[in-house]
């Protein structure tokens, strides 16, 4: 009967963040000169999913109590492999995608293995394969370039608009969440990912699959990095090395996340809130257009949003009793 | 009895860590439909015994037979798919968890590969009824939810298991009366069922009340083993100290009496759930001990003293002017001269990696340096003198605090203190851990300190610590104190006793006892 107490209670950071986005997408929106339409949502959309596909694949590390410093790496490695292999015929072009996915997961999988097998600090870790899927991205694409026979009806496709004007990106979005999200949230390993993440030693004794959980927890966050760099290339169909773009959307996808009410300690929140997350801080950056502001304040703007938002969270270290739990 | 193939057999178990016995060739057995109470010291190896019973660690020898077959533990699920479930004194529960979630945590119900929520839902809900918490939301997150209902929960996490020997370590510790006697209908319950039972618990009215066998543990031996009831409870605290003096104590030096105000007078101490009403004074030269079963509110009534607490209350005077301590800082100023030696020396008192000299110097970098500029050389005058006083067995003080033995680096952490001459030291279990020899060499320098003049609180789980160092001893029970100690009251009987909050007759063994409600 008071069952939706706690549903609310569970989901609490989920709608946080999609509030925060609400209103600010309500502010952006009826402040735009063209006002509500079908072009405004369809450009709002693309900008928007780039970001909440890698804020995605950050949360998966970020549940475990980790964090992955290479998602923009994968996703800058995907975009140039892709601007390979999406090419010719449908059925090059699906063995194509195969490939960068699987890319994608083999990425997260080499993180997962030094992480778990290692013992080693994600953190650090990840610094390290970032740099060299990084590199690996420099040696496909030294110069940014696109291959004669991409396949642009697919780009197209996915980055355009469906029957009744709702933005294709936002349905491939929707279906990634169903097929991806969804599973590992109610599978055995996506509780344990939890339970890693909140308590490992709990979680150890209870005799859960820790160290699977933490394994699928980076795979599949390579795997959404990869997914994340497909849609860049269907964007911009060509592929390109940037160490500005790759490390801005890691560091982005961190703030997205804590945006979105996933705990940094681990164990809370949800891919869903991470999401919302994303599209909150990209609309931010939009605020500025429409109010006509010098977009050289962006970069000012949202540190000051993402700073409040976060200060927000911590407010809970007022009740601490024994300042030693600070430290913990 | 011979005829019958025991459930559970355990024979000829040792297990080390590192040089510190926990176990040395000891044995039990336990029959099904039954109630098994272990009974043992803190340290008495209860802990590591129930460790390698449930896979959490491999012994180093020895033998487990289940109904007759040898069987071998690599972790803690495949003792729990043999049937052998513990609920830990340190709970196992996932704080971000759902109740329902952390119930059937080792072997959701699934569907289609998903976790079957309605199916979770049910199992929960029985499990809960069953371990006496039909009020318990199971829907509720775990790290909402107070200490006691915890505890129900872990008990129904363990049934949802379908255990055949189910261990109860100290889970009854937190609970209330209310509590206890509602788990003890599901345990006589689940021994009807046929469910062997293995109850650790320091309550000795408890165990009288559900035990059917038990089993003393002492110094990582089992000792004896009788029928529930077969011996009375002086007997028990006789078996389960039953050791002689191992460590020289130097000579305590009765105080004369003195008009000064102590130098620390603490009253009506509280802090939460944990510190009730305590009050206590200590005066120049008095070794002042802290007793009673480990995690009773003595490190909290140190780490209270100490400032790092919030939202204590009560007052604290130092040579008898009231005094606010509101952070280790204000306690380690020269005004009050306070010092705490922290329990964890690896993480609350030194720093491993940084050098023998930084670690010394940390506490006393005020005294040492002038307008902010740390005087090297009164710096390691210092430090050389403190390693001679405590002769710190080091490849000199450069070398990184983390090479040193224990006893070595518990000498450091101490040293550190005395660097900045405190005139109250607390400490929390200085020896845990550390070698015979330093032993003695630290009860030497606790008396010395105390001779020249300061007052001295120590909380230690060794009781012959407090016998042979202490002036006066304070026993703590659930936060409160309990019996205070004087002189030659101090004795391991009168202090097991008072710790177990049970009455022993400390002048006629084997009187009959007066078990306190």
């Amino acid at each position: 009967m008071n069952d939706w107490r706690y549903r609310f209670a569970e989901q609490r950071g989920t709608l946080l963040a999609l509030l925060i986005f609400l209103v600010m997408f309500v502010i952006y929106v009826s402040n735009h000169p063209a006002g509500f339409t079908a072009n405004v949502v369809q450009t709002a959309a693309n900008k928007g999913v780039l970001l909440a596909f890698v804020a995605m694949a950050q949360t998966f590390v970020v549940l475990t109590a980790g964090i992955d410093l290479s998602v923009g790496m994968v996703f800058i490695l995907c975009n140039c492999l892709a601007s390979y292999l999406v090419v010719g015929s449908p059925s090059t072009t699906a063995l194509g995608l195969f490939a960068v996915l699987a890319t994608g997961l083999v990425c997260g999988a080499i993180n997962g293995l030094v992480v778990v097998f290692g013992r080693l600090q994600p953190i650090v870790v990840t610094i390290a394969t970032g740099a060299i899927y990084f590199g690996l991205a420099l040696l496909l694409r030294p110069n940014p370039g696109s291959t004669a026979n991409f396949n642009s009806d697919l780009a197209d496709a996915l980055t355009g608009k469906l029957p009744g004007g709702i933005p294709a990106s936002l349905v491939a979005l929707f279906v990634v969440v169903l097929i991806i999200w969804v599973p590992f949230r109610r599978s055995v390993i996506g509780r344990a990912a939890y339970a890693v993440g909140s308590s490992e030693t709990a979680a150890y004794m209870s005799g859960m699959p820790t160290r699977s959980a933490k394994l699928v927890a980076y795979a599949l966050s390579g795997l959404l990095g990869a997914i994340g760099g497909l849609f860049l290339t269907f964007f911009t169909y060509s592929g390109e090395a940037s160490l500005a773009n790759g490390n801005t959307y890691t560091l982005f996808s961190i703030a997205a996340v804590v945006l979105g009410g996933v705990s940094l300690f681990g164990g809370k929140g949800s891919a869903i809130g991470a999401i919302f997350g994303a599209l909150a801080f990209r609309t931010i950056g939009d605020l500025l257009f429409v109010f006509d502001l010098d977009p050289l304040w962006q970069p000012l703007f949202q540190g000051v949003v993402l700073l409040l938002a976060i200060c927000l969270g911590s407010a809970r270290l007022f009740q601490v009793k024994n300042r030693l739990d600070l430290f913990a | 009895m011979d005829d019958v193939v025991p459930l559970f057999r355990m024979e000829g178990i040792s297990k080390r860590y590192g040089g510190v016995k926990a176990l040395e060739n000891a044995s039990l057995t336990v029959q099904a439909a039954r109630v098994h109470a272990i009974l043992g010291e803190n340290g008495a190896g209860k802990s590591t015994l129930i460790k390698i019973m449930s896979g959490v660690v491999a012994p180093d020898a020895g033998r487990m037979l289940l109904e007759g077959q040898s069987v071998q533990f690599a972790n803690p699920a495949a003792a729990n798919a043999a049937g052998i479930v513990c609920i830990f004194q340190e709970l196992s529960l996932i704080p971000d968890l759902t109740v329902a979630d952390n119930i059937v945590v080792s072997n959701p119900p699934t569907r289609f590969g998903m976790i079957d929520r309605r199916a979770q839902r049910r199992i929960a809900e029985e499990a809960l009824a069953r371990a006496g918490g039909e009020d318990i939301h199971p829907m509720a997150l775990v790290k909402d939810l107070p200490l006691s209902r915890r505890q129900i929960i872990e008990i129904a996490k363990a049934l949802a298991r379908k255990p055949r020997l189910l261990i109860l370590d100290e889970a009854t510790s937190a609970l209330t009366a209310a509590d206890v006697s509602k788990v003890f209908d599901v345990l006589r319950r689940l021994r009807a069922e046929g469910l062997a039972l293995l109850f650790i618990s320091h309550r000795m009215h408890e165990i009288a009340e559900i035990a059917d066998d038990c089993t003393i543990f002492r110094n990582g031996r089992n000792v004896a083993t009788y029928r529930a009831g077969s011996k009375t409870d002086n007997e028990v605290v006789e078996l389960m100290i039953g050791r002689e003096y191992s460590h020289v104590f130097p000579p305590k030096k009765p105080l004369p009496p003195s008009d000064q105000p102590p130098v620390l007078d603490v009253r009506n101490l509280s802090w939460t759930q944990r510190l009730k009403d305590v009050s206590l004074t200590a005066r120049a030269g008095e070794v002042v001990g802290l007793g009673g079963l480990d995690g009773q509110g003595q490190r909290e009534l140190l780490l209270a003293l100490f400032g790092v607490l919030r939202g204590a209350s009560g007052e604290v005077l130092i040579d008898g002017k009231p005094t606010r301590i509101g952070s280790p800082r204000v306690a380690k100023s020269r005004k009050i001269g306070m010092a705490l030696i922290p329990e964890d020396r690896k993480t609350e008192g030194l720093m491993l990696p940084m050098s023998v000299r930084d670690n010394l110097s940390f506490a006393a970098l005020g005294n040492l340096s002038h307008a902010g500029v740390v005087d090297q050389r009164a710096e390691r005058a210092a430090v050389d003198e403190m390693i001679r006083l405590l002769a710190i067995r080091t490849d000199g003080i450069d070398v990184p605090a983390g090479s040193l033995s224990g006893g070595n680096q518990q000498k450091l952490v101490i040293a550190k203190w005395l660097m900045v001459s405190p005139r109250i030291i607390l400490l929390n279990d200085p020896t845990r851990g550390i070698d015979v020899g330093t032993k003695e060499e630290i009860y030497a320098l606790l008396r010395k300190l105390a001779d020249s003049g300061a007052a001295i609180v120590l909380y230690s789980t060794e009781y012959d610590e407090l016998v042979g160092l202490c002036d006066r001893v304070i026993v703590l029970y659930d936060g409160a104190i309990k019996r205070t100690l004087v002189g030659s009251e101090i004795t391991e009987r009168a202090l097991i006793g008072s710790a177990l909050n049970i009455a022993t007759d400390d002048r006629e063994p084997g009187a009959k006892p007066v078990v306190e409600a």
